[in-house]
Parts: C-alpha cells; structure tokens; sequence
C-alpha cells in the first residue's frame, strides 16, 4: 500500500511552534540564555577595561571576547532543545504528536527546523546584545572594535548561528537518546569531551581532534582573525552542521523504525 | 471501519500479540476485553501506527494508520496512558494538535465544553486528576470530529458520574453511525455499554459476538432445585425432557425453566426447598472463557463465534 502521503507542513510548523511556546520551561530558558550571555559581556569586558594595559591590546578579539558568554548560553539552549523532543516522550506527549502527524520522519524534521528557528533568532539577540553591550564598556579604553570592522558582522552573526547549529545537534541527541538524562550526557560529551580527553589520545591524533572537535569546529566562526591550527570560519561551522545534519537525520531515519 | 488482518507483535520473547483478526463495524460500540497482559493496548497501538506489527495488518476504513493525512479528521483516540505533556495548559495542548489538522481554534474551546473542562482550560495539565486527564484525552480524541474513535480503558480513574458520562457519551457516538471501539476489563461496565464484544486472551482471539451471545454461549443458566426426595424428581422432570445432574443433595437442571420444574414437582407432590433459575453474569462468562489464558495459565484457547 504505496500511497503517497503528504503532510500539511504549515500546519506541522504552526503546531510545533505554539507547542515551544506554551512551555513555561521555554521562556526561562530563553531568557536566562540571554541574560547568561550578557552578563558576561558586561563582567568580562568591565574586568578587561578595570585592569587595562596598553599591551593587552596586542592581538586582542575584542569581538569574539564579547560574545564569550554565548559558551554558556549554547549549554541552556542545548538543554532546551535535548527537552523539546525528549520531555515527549518523557511525558507521553509523543503519542499523541505521533498519531495527530503520523507521518514521524517529516513531523520530526519539521519539530527540528521549528527549535532550530527559535534558537537562531535567541542566538542572535544573545549575540548582538551582549556585542553592544560589551563594545560600548571596551571603548572606554579604546579598545572596541565596530560591526563596519573586518570580519566583525560575520563573527557576531556566527555567534547566533553556532548557537542555532548547536541547538539542532541537541535536538536530533534528544531524539536518537529519547531520555532527557541520557541526552543531556550525551550532549555535553559532544561539546566537552574531545578537549577533556585530548591528553589522553596519542599526540599524533591532537592537531586533527582539535580542528574537528564540534565546538572547536563551530567556533571558529566568531574568530575574527583566523586562529593557528583551526579550521576557517565557514569550514567550521560547515563541519559543525554536518554533525547536527548526521545525528539528526540518524533520529530521522530511526524514529520511522521504531516503535513509539 | 476498523480492520485488524492476521496481526501479530512480539518483544522479545513475549508474543504480546497473536494471529489477531478481527473488523470494527460502524454504528455500535464494539468493547474490547481481555484479562490483564493480554494484548488490548498494543493491539491498539498497532492500529494507530504508534508501534509495528510483526506480522499482520491493520487498517482503518482501508487505509493504513501512517497513511491518513491529518488522521484526526477520521480517527481520534485516547490511550491508556496519559499522553500530555504536564506543563502546557488544556488549553494549549489541544491547540497545537487542532493546529497540525488544521482544526479551526473554536473548535477547541467547543471540545473543552463538551468534557467539562472549560474552566480549568488554561490550567496546566501537571496539576489534573486522572480523571480530568481522562476528559481532556477525550476531547483531544473529538477534537477533529472523527468516524472513528479508539479509547483504551477510558473509564479508568473515573467517578461513578464520569463513568455514567462516558458510557453515554460512546452510546451517542455509537448512534451517530460511528465505530466505536472501547477496551476494558471490566466486564460489568461493557456489559452495559458495548453492543458487540471482542475478547482476547494471551494476544489470541477468544470471542468475537454480540454481548448477548457471550452470555449465552458460556456455561448455560441451569436452574437450581433442593428437595427432601430427589429420586422422584428426577424420575418425573425426566418425562419433560429435562436434563439433571445430581450434586450434593441438590439438582442442577438443564433444558427445561424454572417455571416447568415448580409445576412438575406440584404435579407430583414433590416439596421444594429451593427452586432458583441460576444465570453466569457477564463476568462469569468472560471469566470461565478465558480463565484458561489468563498469564500464567494453561495454554489451551476456546473458539466460539467468529
Ligand atoms: N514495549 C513493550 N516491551 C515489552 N513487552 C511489552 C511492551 N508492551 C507490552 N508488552 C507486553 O505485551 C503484553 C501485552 O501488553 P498490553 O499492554 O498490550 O496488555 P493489555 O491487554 O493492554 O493489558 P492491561 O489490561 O493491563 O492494560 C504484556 O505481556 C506486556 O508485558
Ligand atoms: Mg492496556
């Protein structure tokens, strides 16, 4: 019984965004997220114009240290999308969003790009926000850098993007691991793991997991200057999507295999 | 019309689901029974995609489950477990699933109405009683104004009132010419709300008739009769045709009612102590038929009906 189905993708979109922002859970989340990468614009550039030396200025990313808190805010936003598939199922909720969209292999693929949205767009405010705020404490020394400045829109942009891509990868964890808990390890394996271990890894292996590592991948797109044995920007986060595109659609794949 | 072909579901080492065949005809309300562990809820499952068949099928009016396109339209049901999620609002859950369907929003507030719930609309589930749960499972189940509905243990956690309403509820979908198909293990419940029965066992088919006829093709009613002087009864109601069998100083009579035992024995100046018609409740019948494959034991299944 081969009959094509299609599905009505407004509806699905539609669907799953007022399920993200009917959860109370969300809206702290996406708030402290900010909040979290603000904060630490302000502290860190404050402490950095407290204690300033000419010299600290010599190769200083005034951009990328803006953006630093956005380290901490890809962990709650993370989280948040571990929990958007894997509360689901926690719940019994994915039953009943399996028989209202029984088509599961676009359902789940839609519910990603619906979070992967909501967290570009949280992603950017985090990013320009604490960019501005921290630009205007650094230019009290003179040492900020504005969005006109070589490659400076592209780090601060990125900073949104990484957040959005490392949301993605949370989302397709939560979906392969189905358990909140076991997601969530999984989840800060991925991002902390490779440089945790890298000492015990033969040093042969050093240069390539520290290129390839998925936040040292990412990240490099909030560099402005090009760091010494990283990948560039765009391969960067190039290699970081295909990470989030590999797991997710593994969870894809899987999710139309198995039962519910 | 829901058709279940030859289906069948193993975990493992559990055939939780047996060779099951069977069709869900419109315009009554067809219950599903079965003692514990055997196999409604994965049956049911199986009919709504939620898990794969091993082998066998099952369709509703004709198509597979994952083949409908915004299934809520056709089919709406309510799974035995709550399948919420605590932290959004009844309000809300039922949104976002009237939304996939492209369910207009009033009718959201109308399916709130009719389970009661309106003034507890944008509470969050977290906080609702299994039996509030139970009512906001079966708007979620009304919400597309389905042909078919599929509720598993719907009674579940109910008060006497809630369970009064459901079984009027499912009588008046079942009258509006819609398949319905409700499990549950207790027989006295579907004795009153199913027109048609369909009991498994072990993941096999038991019976598949009407609540009468389950009634009647169990152990038959007999009539229960004590008299001082059993031989000359026994001697006369064999004249009627009855059939007899002697059991500690009282007779259990077959073939003939009660009323013709009393006038044989005045007839024949037999003294009664006791003259009883004795009938099996449908409880009794459900569980003489399947006493046998109740988990953990014996293996051997009795066929009747089809
Ligand atoms: N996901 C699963 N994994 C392993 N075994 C399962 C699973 N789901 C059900 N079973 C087993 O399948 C059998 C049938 O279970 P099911 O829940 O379908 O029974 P049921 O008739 O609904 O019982 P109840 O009246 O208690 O609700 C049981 O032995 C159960 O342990
Ligand atoms: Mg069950």
């Amino acid at each position: 019984m081969a009959v094509p189905v299609t599905i009505g993708v407004p509806n699905v979109l539609v669907s799953e965004w007022t399920k993200l922002r009917s959860l109370r859970s969300t809206y702290w989340t996406a708030i402290v997220a900010v909040v979290v990468a603000i904060g630490i614009a302000i502290l860190g550039c404050s402490s950095f114009v407290r204690h300033f030396s000419p010299s600290d200025l010599h190769g200083f990313d005034a951009a990328s240290f803006s953006v630093q808190g956005l380290y901490a805010s890809q962990i709650l936003l993370g989280a948040l999308g571990v929990l958007t598939i894997s509360g689901e199922y926690a719940t019994g909720m994915i039953r009943t969003t399996l028989t209202s969209v029984p088509q599961r292999r676009s359902m789940l693929v839609l519910k990603g790009a619906v979070f992967a949205a909501a967290a570009l767009v949280l992603g950017e405010i985090a990013s320009f926000g604490s960019f501005g705020v921290g630009q205007a404490i650094l230019h009290g020394k003179h040492a900020g850098v504005s969005l006109g400045d070589h490659n400076v829109l592209r780090a601060v942009i990125g900073g949104g993007l990484y957040i959005a891509v490392v949301g993605l990868l949370a989302f397709g964890l939560g979906a392969l691991v189905r358990r909140t808990a076991g997601a969530l390890a999984a989840f800060f394996a991925v991002l902390f793991l490779p440089s945790a271990l890298i000492d015990l890894l033969p040093s042969s292996w050093h240069d390539t997991v520290m290129k390839y590592a998925p936040a040292n991948a990412g990240t490099q797109i909030m560099a402005v200057t090009r760091q010494h044995h990283m990948l560039t920007a765009w391969n960067g986060l190039g290699v970081l999507v295909l990470y989030a595109v590999a797991i997710t659609g593994l969870a894809v794949y899987l999710i139309g295999r198995r039962d519910a | 019309m829901i058709e279940v072909a030859n289906l069948s579901k193993r975990f493992g080492s559990t055939l939780a689901v047996d060779g099951l065949s069977f069709t869900v005809q419109p315009g009554r309300v067809t219950g599903f029974l079965g003692p514990n562990g055997s196999g409604k809820s994965t049956t049911m499952r199986m009919i709504l995609g939620l898990d794969h068949p091993t082998r066998g099928s099952a369709t509703i009016n004709g198509r597979e489950y994952g083949a409908i396109r915004r299934p809520m339209h056709q089919v709406g049901s309510l799974l035995d477990a709550k399948a919420m999620h605590g932290g959004r609002s009844a309000y809300h859950h039922l949104l976002c699933v009237a939304q996939s369907n492209g369910i207009p929003r009033r009718r959201v507030g109308e399916v709130l109405e009719l389970v009661g719930l309106s003034s507890v609309a944008r509470k969050r589930a977290r906080g609702f009683s299994l039996g509030m749960g139970q009512r906001l499972g079966i708007a979620t189940a009304l919400l597309g104004d389905p042909e078919v509905l599929m509720f598993d243990e719907p009674v579940n956690g109910l008060d006497p009132e809630g369970i009064l309403w459901i079984r009027t509820l499912l009588r008046s979908l079942a009258a509006e010419g819609r398949t319905v198909f409700v499990s549950s293990h207790l027989m006295s419940e579907m004795a009153l709300t199913a027109d048609h029965l369909v009991v498994i066992g072990r993941g096999r088919l038991i019976a598949d008739c009407s609540t009468a006829e389950l009634v009647a093709s169990s152990s038959q009613s007999y009539v229960h009769v004590k008299t001082p002087d059993v031989d000359k009864l026994i001697e006369a109601l064999a004249t009627v045709g009855a059939d007899v069998v002697e059991a500690d100083q009282s007779l259990r009579v077959t073939g003939v009612g009660s009323a013709t035992v009393g006038e044989v024995a005045a007839r024949e100046g037999v003294v009664l102590h006791e003259l009883t018609l004795r009938q099996p409740s449908l409880e009794a019948a459900f569980m003489e038929l399947t006493r046998d494959t109740v988990e953990f034991g014996g293996a051997s299944t009795l066929q009747i009906g089809a």
